[in-house]
């Protein structure tokens, strides 16, 4: 029992030694690697899922503003060129820079999916820290030509992660407070980040003009990588007015759909 | 240094305990929602638009 006593003092006082200027450098080190550990894990995955949440409250906390606000009144109906009545659609003004106008909802890419639309595609101003970005040469949604919108396909939220995830037919709806302007997704095309025809009010044909209304959105492609960038093509399908009520468009997806393999 | 820290701190081991956790769950949130958003731009610049 005597002999216990002294070894136990003195591994305490061992332990009490004084730091260092190797144990501090060590040990800064060593917080300085668990930072940029801590930086890597936020860049690519818990950076999204705040960055992600916090947009889809931001824009549907507009979506409910905007619904309890008093619907606007319908605008007058007007023949199409196929005989078909249609609502004249209000065209909203081209936004300033960093002006959010729109929120964009893709039912494909969950039912809570909301982000802002605003003027500009710089990352300083509008991609990083508002969502989706417009043109500065686009259409506004719902006129003759190309609304184009570009947004960030991994980290600050990847409002376009899911581009390559879009099936044919799937909605693609702008809502603003006037209603909502849905278009259907077409096709995908990966081109070099310098081919800016994509942006055409005919894509890929600056010269055509056709009178009809397509949407286009781009995103860096591969993930991670700026080398290309993926572009998702739609065309217009028709728009609806407030006072009527949420467009059948925005019915729920299957967000997850079961492979393609095995399908016939 | 850590040592340091923990022998300043005050009460026994489970109130010293709370403490850092406590701090660490600041530290960390104010890397999450402030440092690391400002930080990433340098970490990974380049615009992701074309032109």
């Amino acid at each position: 029992m005597l002999s216990v006593a002294p070894t136990r003092r003195s591994r305490r006082v061992r332990s009490r030694s004084r730091a260092t200027f190797g144990s501090v450098l060590g040990e800064l080190l060593l917080t300085a690697g668990v930072v940029v550990l801590l930086f890597v894990a936020w860049q690519v995955w818990i950076g999204d899922i705040i960055i992600d949440a916090q947009k889809n409250a931001e824009g549907a906390a507009t979506i409910r503003e905007w619904a309890e606000a008093p619907a606007p009144d319908p605008p007058p109906l007007v023949e199409d060129a196929n005989g078909r009545a249609q609502y004249a659609m209000p065209i909203l003004p081209h936004p300033a820079d960093a002006e959010r106008f729109a929120i964009m909802r893709i039912p494909r890419f969950g039912d809570d999916y909301a982000k802002d639309i605003a003027g500009g595609t710089s990352r300083a101003r509008t991609l990083d820290h508002i969502g989706i970005g417009l043109y500065t040469d686009s259409k506004m949604p719902g006129e003759v030509g190309n609304f184009s919108l570009a947004g960030h396909r991994t980290t600050w939220g990847k409002p376009f992660n899911k581009l390559d995830k879009l099936r044919v037919n799937d909605a693609i709806v702008v809502e603003t407070p006037a209603g909502w302007y849905t278009y259907r997704f077409r096709t995908l095309e990966y081109v070099k980040p310098t081919q800016v025809d994509v942006l055409a009010d005919v894509p890929q044909m600056p010269a055509q003009q056709t009178g009809e209304r397509y949407i286009t959105l781009t995103a860096c492609s591969p993930l991670y990588s700026l080398a290309e960038r993926i572009v998702a093509y739609g065309v217009f399908e028709g728009f609806q007015p407030r006072s009527e009520g949420p467009p059948a468009s925005l019915a729920k997806v299957d967000v997850a759909p079961p492979s393609a393999e095995g399908a016939p | 240094m850590y040592a340091a820290l923990w022998r300043l701190l005050p009460g026994p081991w489970w109130v010293r305990l709370l403490i850092l956790l406590v701090v660490a769950a600041t530290v960390l949130y104010g890397l999450f929602f402030y440092v690391f958003p400002w930080v990433s731009p340098y970490v990974s610049p380049g615009e992701v638009d074309l032109s």
